[in-house]
């Protein structure tokens, strides 16, 4: 299948849009399918094969912020081109309802047209009074698909018409190997937590806590943290003195980083106390192959399939907390089959899996109707 | 001694009348600095509505119409008492300041004007020449009416400041009026810096 892919935001800066898009496009390479992505990039920015770049986006205020984005007459006639050469069969804009390359390539576009809303639109007046202007782009799109329920409630109520849920995949492969960080797990053993340090519902005081327990009867067991933290400091200040040294806070790691951390542990700890739908950052660990100890709540006992494939512990304990993680600590035997349930049950969580199910998101709207074509109507 | 009184006097009425007449003088300007600002709301609220006809002319791709649109609403959204209130700029209100909003209008309106033969690109098609036209002389006007309010306001600032202003308290009650500062040129200086140093990154 020949597919053509739009993406709204600058290929050079992170986000998760673009990562969603990457992630899509090389899954869907994988499986055999044809796939180009159009993106706003700089001009000496380094591009994968697959993806082709649309112009410099140009940084505007837009939500009461800035982004950078892709308008204008240019745009549409580079994305006219791009569709004119591609031939897709299909096309799948990500984002429409951002003044972007999505939504342009739904106005020059005509045929097959899927379209991923990402994140609830916050505000409908300005779509009403522009609608007569977007309509024509809108409506095009004939199969709707949302990351997320929330993304989805926001999609049926700003555009109309229903969406199919496709949560974002784990890029499993991605986590597979990495080099430790230097000295690290170490003889003794380490434990890694991955998330906001200063935010209370990832729960890092129950993994600090249970570390008190842990800490004095393993003399050489180390604790790894890492992730965005507005003060560091008082963050190793509620660890007990005598411990402190054995507590190390990375601060914010980039995507490369957070794997090698992954690897440098012996167990992972995911400690939320609530609010999570999915949990990636424990699907990611578990792709590493981790053992992982998680709370008891409905999105981490989903994800380690009912505590087959990770230990749980009771919410906000961290008594009950210490128990599971020194025991895997203790049982190499048992972080082993852990290691091996939990990649086991990550893979239905893989990239791949979704790309399938975009796929047969592609051949409903397919039915029936011709390849992508530029759309001879609108503008010249 | 007759002398000495009447000296004393006409000191005294002559002292009274320049009193009077600084705060005479004073008032006037707080008056003037009023009418100022409501000249330069009413310029931002017609460059709004202005820029809205174009967003929503059909003459632009959809992606700048919608990129004007939400920059229209944020001006709307910034106006004390709401979408549609009418208060004269300077006084605060709403979730984003209000010179904040009405900067990024400029910004959008901007991006939109500086694309390489924008002009060229909208020629020949219907009121589009009429409507570009009228949306640079509505940017202008804002640009002259801030302009004025700011000298007035700088005028009047200096004066409240004078020592006899302040011990006699010749401004009563009325608050110092402040400057509108907002980004207005609908000209880029230099490519890349349609931002100016505020720009925080959302992505």
């Amino acid at each position: 299948m020949k597919i053509g892919m739009v993406c709204p935001y600058s290929w050079d800066v992170p986000g998760g849009v673009q990562s969603h898009i990457r992630d899509l496009a090389e899954a869907l390479i994988d499986e055999g399918h044809e796939v180009s992505v159009i993106s706003p990039a700089d001009d000496d920015t380094p591009l994968p094969p697959y993806v082709v770049g649309a112009g410099r986006a140009v940084p505007v205020p837009y939500n009461g912020s800035v982004a950078r984005l892709s308008f204008g007459f240019l745009s549409v006639s580079r994305v006219r081109r791009w569709l004119h050469q591609g031939g897709f069969d299909v096309l799948h804009v990500h984002e429409p309802g951002i003044p972007s390359l999505s939504l342009l390539a739904c106005w020059v576009a005509s045929g097959p047209i899927v379209a991923t809303v990402h994140t609830a639109i916050p505000r409908s007046r300005v779509l009403v009074v522009t609608y007569p202007v977007l309509r024509t782009a809108l409506e095009k799109i004939n199969g709707r698909i949302a990351v997320s329920e929330a993304a989805r409630t926001t999609l049926v109520e700003h555009i109309g018409g229903d969406a199919v849920v496709i949560p974002n995949g784990v890029a499993t492969r991605r986590y597979r190997k990495a080099e430790p960080l230097p000295g690290w797990p170490g003889p003794d053993g380490a434990i890694g937590f991955l998330g906001r340090m200063d935010e209370s519902r990832k729960g890092l005081a129950v993994l600090l806590k249970a570390f008190e327990i842990l800490g004095p009867d393993r003399p050489g067991l180390r604790l790894l943290v890492a992730g965005p933290a507005a003060d560091a400091e008082e963050v190793l200040g509620r660890v007990p003195a005598g411990l402190r040294d054995r507590v190390v806070l990375l601060g914010q790691v980039s995507e490369e980083e957070k794997v090698r951390v992954l690897h440098s542990v012996d167990v992972f700890c995911s400690p939320n106390t609530g609010g999570e739908s999915f949990g990636i950052v424990t699907a990611e660990a578990m792709a590493a192959g981790l053992p992982v100890v998680a709370s008891d709540i409905d999105a981490f006992r989903q994800v380690l399939d009912g505590g087959e494939a990770g230990e749980l512990f009771a919410v906000g304990d961290p008594v009950d907390l210490a128990r599971a993680a020194g025991r895997l600590l203790d049982d190499p035997a048992r972080r082993a089959d852990l290691s091996a349930a939990a990649l086991a049950a990550v893979a239905q969580y893989d990239w791949s899996v979704v790309a399938r199910d975009v796929i047969r998101v592609y051949q409903t709207v397919m039915l029936g109707r011709t390849r992508v074509a530029v759309d001879t109507g609108g503008f010249p | 001694m007759i002398a000495d009184i009447i000296l004393i006097i006409a000191g005294a009425l002559f002292v009274g009348v320049y009193v009077s007449w600084r705060a005479g003088r004073i008032d006037r300007l707080h008056a003037r600095v009023d009418m100022a600002r409501v000249a330069l709301d009413v310029t931002l609220l017609r460059r709004s509505s202005v820029a809205q006809e174009l967003a929503t002319s059909g003459l632009l791709d959809p992606a700048t119409s919608l990129l004007l649109a939400e920059a229209v609403h944020g001006t709307r959204d910034s106006r004390p008492g709401g979408p549609g209130g009418v208060v004269p700029p300077g006084e605060q209100s709403g979730d984003r300041p209000r010179d904040l909003a009405e900067s990024d209008l400029t910004r959008a309106l901007r991006a939109a004007f500086s694309q390489p033969d924008f002009r060229a690109s909208l020629s020949g098609k219907e009121g589009a020449d009429e409507l570009l036209a009228e949306v640079e002389e509505a940017a202008h006007q804002v640009f002259v009416a801030r302009k004025f309010y700011n000298d007035l306001v700088a005028v009047t600032r200096e004066a409240r400041r004078r020592p006899l202003a302040r011990v006699l308290h010749l401004s009563g009650r009325a608050k110092a009026p402040v400057f509108f500062e907002m980004d207005d040129s609908l000209i880029a200086d230099k490519p890349g810096a349609s931002l100016g140093p505020a720009g925080h990154t959302m992505w």
